[in-house]
């Protein structure tokens, strides 16, 4: 399989989606003559022109309301929202227009609408460009929201999210668009809510998601040398959750630890701690316990920065306390 | 109202459905507050009379496949656009058989079929679906029109700012209509707004602003016929202000304390459904039976879709469920 970056992965999604459908187009701040601020757009205004890939003003919520009427019309838009603390700007036009409407007009109205939307720190931009707020959207029923991690995933999730017919918000990590990872030649699709093993284990299950994967099977690398054998599940998708896949993989290994780079509090990570001791206490060996960024705003500073996302070290001492 | 139907082109037919859509409205509307005191209908409840010439002006100036989209004052606009009074009663009663199979109410009126694209309740915030409905219709070069109804309260949100500028700047066929009743629930025009003369609000989009009697059926009709021939030619959006009225509070639940009676009064002295009955009188187009039975049948008709509103089931408790997500 050939070996590429996220970035181009994503890039790939998005030139065959838009060869396949003749309805899917692309609008944003900077995605055309610019080819996006991290280059995700590359090569699509050349090719499919200024009707099909739109730049837009600095307008999210005039962006992200455009979108959603294109879509309520049978259009599949794909917004890309440069960073995901520009989501909130638009966050009257996402949870309480393209989330609701299908519900609101009993069932008469689809909004098929993908938003593309880069979160997560490591960069030393600060407080108001390196949050990361799936839980945000996790919360809002209406919405699907996908977070991959590798570069196949990536790929393959934006495909079926752009195919959806639900809104997706589409959390794509700024640290990861350089990351390379195999790829498969050709067409394929991965179907949203379907969590994935990226490394198996007996003892404890780490459970993840994004950039988190990476630092997950780094603290793995770490505890096999002491004998801990921890799986790593990636979850891909917040919505639809794959709480099978979690009770599963719990109920063999019979710990857990949830690992997130959000803020810890109102994190998803409580939400799945509570699914799991709601749904297989008696399998459990040990509490449930999170790890988490740290709950305040992101610091320049980047000894500060860095003490505010978990590290592999962090999550070696999590794990460590269960044994 | 004096000799425009010839200018507009309007035959006898026309301007009786008119009539008939403006006392169906008036009707219906009449009839939600005692319905609402009975515990029939709950929730908010924001009633158009007062205001039908501009909905009914609209929705005769347009076609079939065009869009329509408003905002939560909508029982009226939804009944001019011709969703079947049974359904939009149905919808107000929360019941199954409602246009949005109850799970909308009062400010969420849909109906795809006749391309009411909805009521919203957060105000303005359609604005910029509007934009997305009308670049869809560029996207597939269609010849439909978008008409966007919201109240003057809208035009000081940032996104009615978002929504112009990017309605001028890909030249969406959009009419934007703003029907200015003086109040964003209490707090009148002159406080709210910087600009009190609200058709100046596109300028800085270079986008035509006018301003139409709303009281008038036949001006608003003028008016948004000629911006959506425009549109329809390509030649990008307008933005109408309507100046109207409306004769009961913001909601159900407002007296209406900040206005004096003598403004009410001189309001009701201009009501829109009296004013185009004398004219039909006065043109000869109708007689003051016909116009008596067609009070008569919509009365009838308001009637009926209580009665149907009422005879009409609950969503089924499973109904909680569905639609959140694509089956």
């Amino acid at each position: 399989m050939p070996e590429i970056t996220c970035r181009e992965a994503l890039n790939q999604a998005l030139h065959e989606e838009m060869e396949r459908d003749e309805t899917v187009f692309l609008l944003g701040e900077d995605v055309g003559l610019y080819e996006g601020s991290f280059k995700v757009t590359k090569g699509l205004l050349a090719k499919f022109g200024d009707k099909r890939v739109i730049d837009t003003p600095i307008s999210e919520a005039g962006i992200v309301g455009m979108a959603c009427g294109a879509a309520m019309a049978g259009l599949r838009p794909i917004v890309e929202l440069m960073t995901i603390n520009f989501s909130i700007v638009a966050l009257d036009q996402i949870m309480n227009h393209a989330a609701v409407a299908r519900y609101m007009f009993g069932g008469q109205a689809a909004v098929p609408l993908t938003i593309r939307t880069p979160g997560g720190g490591g960069h030393q931009l600060g407080a108001q460009h390196s949050h990361s707020l799936e839980a945000l959207f996790l919360h809002c029923p209406g919405l699907r929201v996908i977070v991959p991690s590798v570069p196949a995933d990536a790929k393959g999730l934006l495909k079926s999210a752009i195919r959806s017919q639900d809104p997706v918000m589409f959390i794509e990590h700024e640290g990861l668009y350089a990351v390379k990872g195999e790829v498969p030649a050709g067409e394929y699709t991965i179907p949203l809510g379907r969590a994935d093993i990226k490394r198996e284990g007996r003892d404890l299950t780490l459970v993840t998601l994004s950039r988190m994967v990476y630092v997950c099977l780094e603290a793995a690398e770490e505890l096999a040398k002491e004998g801990i054998e921890v799986e790593v599940l990636d979850l891909r998708a917040l919505n639809p959750l794959d709480m099978k896949a979690v009770l599963d993989s719990v109920r063999k290994t019979r710990r857990a630890v949830t690992v997130e780079e959000s803020w810890l509090t109102g994190g998803w990570g409580g939400e799945i701690a509570a699914r799991i001791m709601e749904e297989a206490f008696d399998d459990l060996d040990a509490p449930v316990l999170r790890v988490g960024g740290a709950d305040v705003p992101m610091p320049y500073n980047k000894a500060l920065e860095k003490a505010a996302i978990p590290d592999a070290a962090v999550v070696v001492a999590r794990v460590r306390e269960l044994f | 109202m004096d000799g425009k139907s010839d200018t507009l082109m309007l035959g006898t037919p026309e301007l009786l459905a008119m009539y008939r859509d403006m006392v169906r409205i008036r009707e219906f509307e009449e009839a939600c507050p005692k319905l609402y005191s009975q515990g029939k209908i709950g929730g908010f409840l924001h009633l158009y009379s007062g205001q039908e010439a501009v909905g009914v002006g609209v929705a005769h100036a347009i076609n079939n496949d065009d869009y329509m989209i408003s905002a939560y004052r909508e029982h009226g606009l939804a009944i001019a656009r011709k969703v079947p009074v049974q359904a939009v009663m149905a919808e107000l009663f929360g019941k199954a058989t409602g246009v949005s199979k109850g799970k909308g109410g009062s400010m969420h009126m849909f109906d795809a079929d006749r391309r009411f694209m909805g009521g919203y309740g957060i105000v303005g915030g359609h604005l910029p679906l509007a934009v997305g409905l009308g670049y869809s219709i560029l996207y597939r070069e269609g010849d439909e029109v978008v008409v966007c109804l919201f109240g003057d309260g809208a035009t000081n949100q940032g996104v009615f700012h978002e929504a112009m500028n990017m309605a001028a700047l890909y030249r969406v066929p959009v009419v934007f209509l703003c029907e200015n009743n003086l109040y964003g629930i209490g707090t009148s025009v002159a406080r709210a707004s910087a600009v009190e003369e609200l058709y100046k609000k596109s300028c800085a989009y270079e986008t035509p602003g006018l301003r139409v009697d709303g009281m008038d059926v036949l001006a608003v009709y003028q008016a948004v016929h000629q911006a959506v021939q425009k549109a329809r030619n390509g030649e990008g959006p307008t933005y109408i202000e309507a100046r109207t009225y409306r004769y009961r509070g913001h909601s159900i639940s407002d007296p209406g304390t900040y206005r004096s009676e003598q403004e009410k009064k001189i309001w009701k002295e201009r009501d829109p459904i009296p004013a185009f009955a004398d004219y039909l009188l006065r043109e000869g187009q109708a007689s003051k039976d016909v116009l008596a039975a067609i009070d008569e049948e919509e009365q009838k008709l308001i009637v009926e879709a209580i009665a149907f509103a009422e005879q009409s089931p609950d969503p089924d408790p499973e109904e909680l469920w569905t639609d959140v997500y694509a089956p």
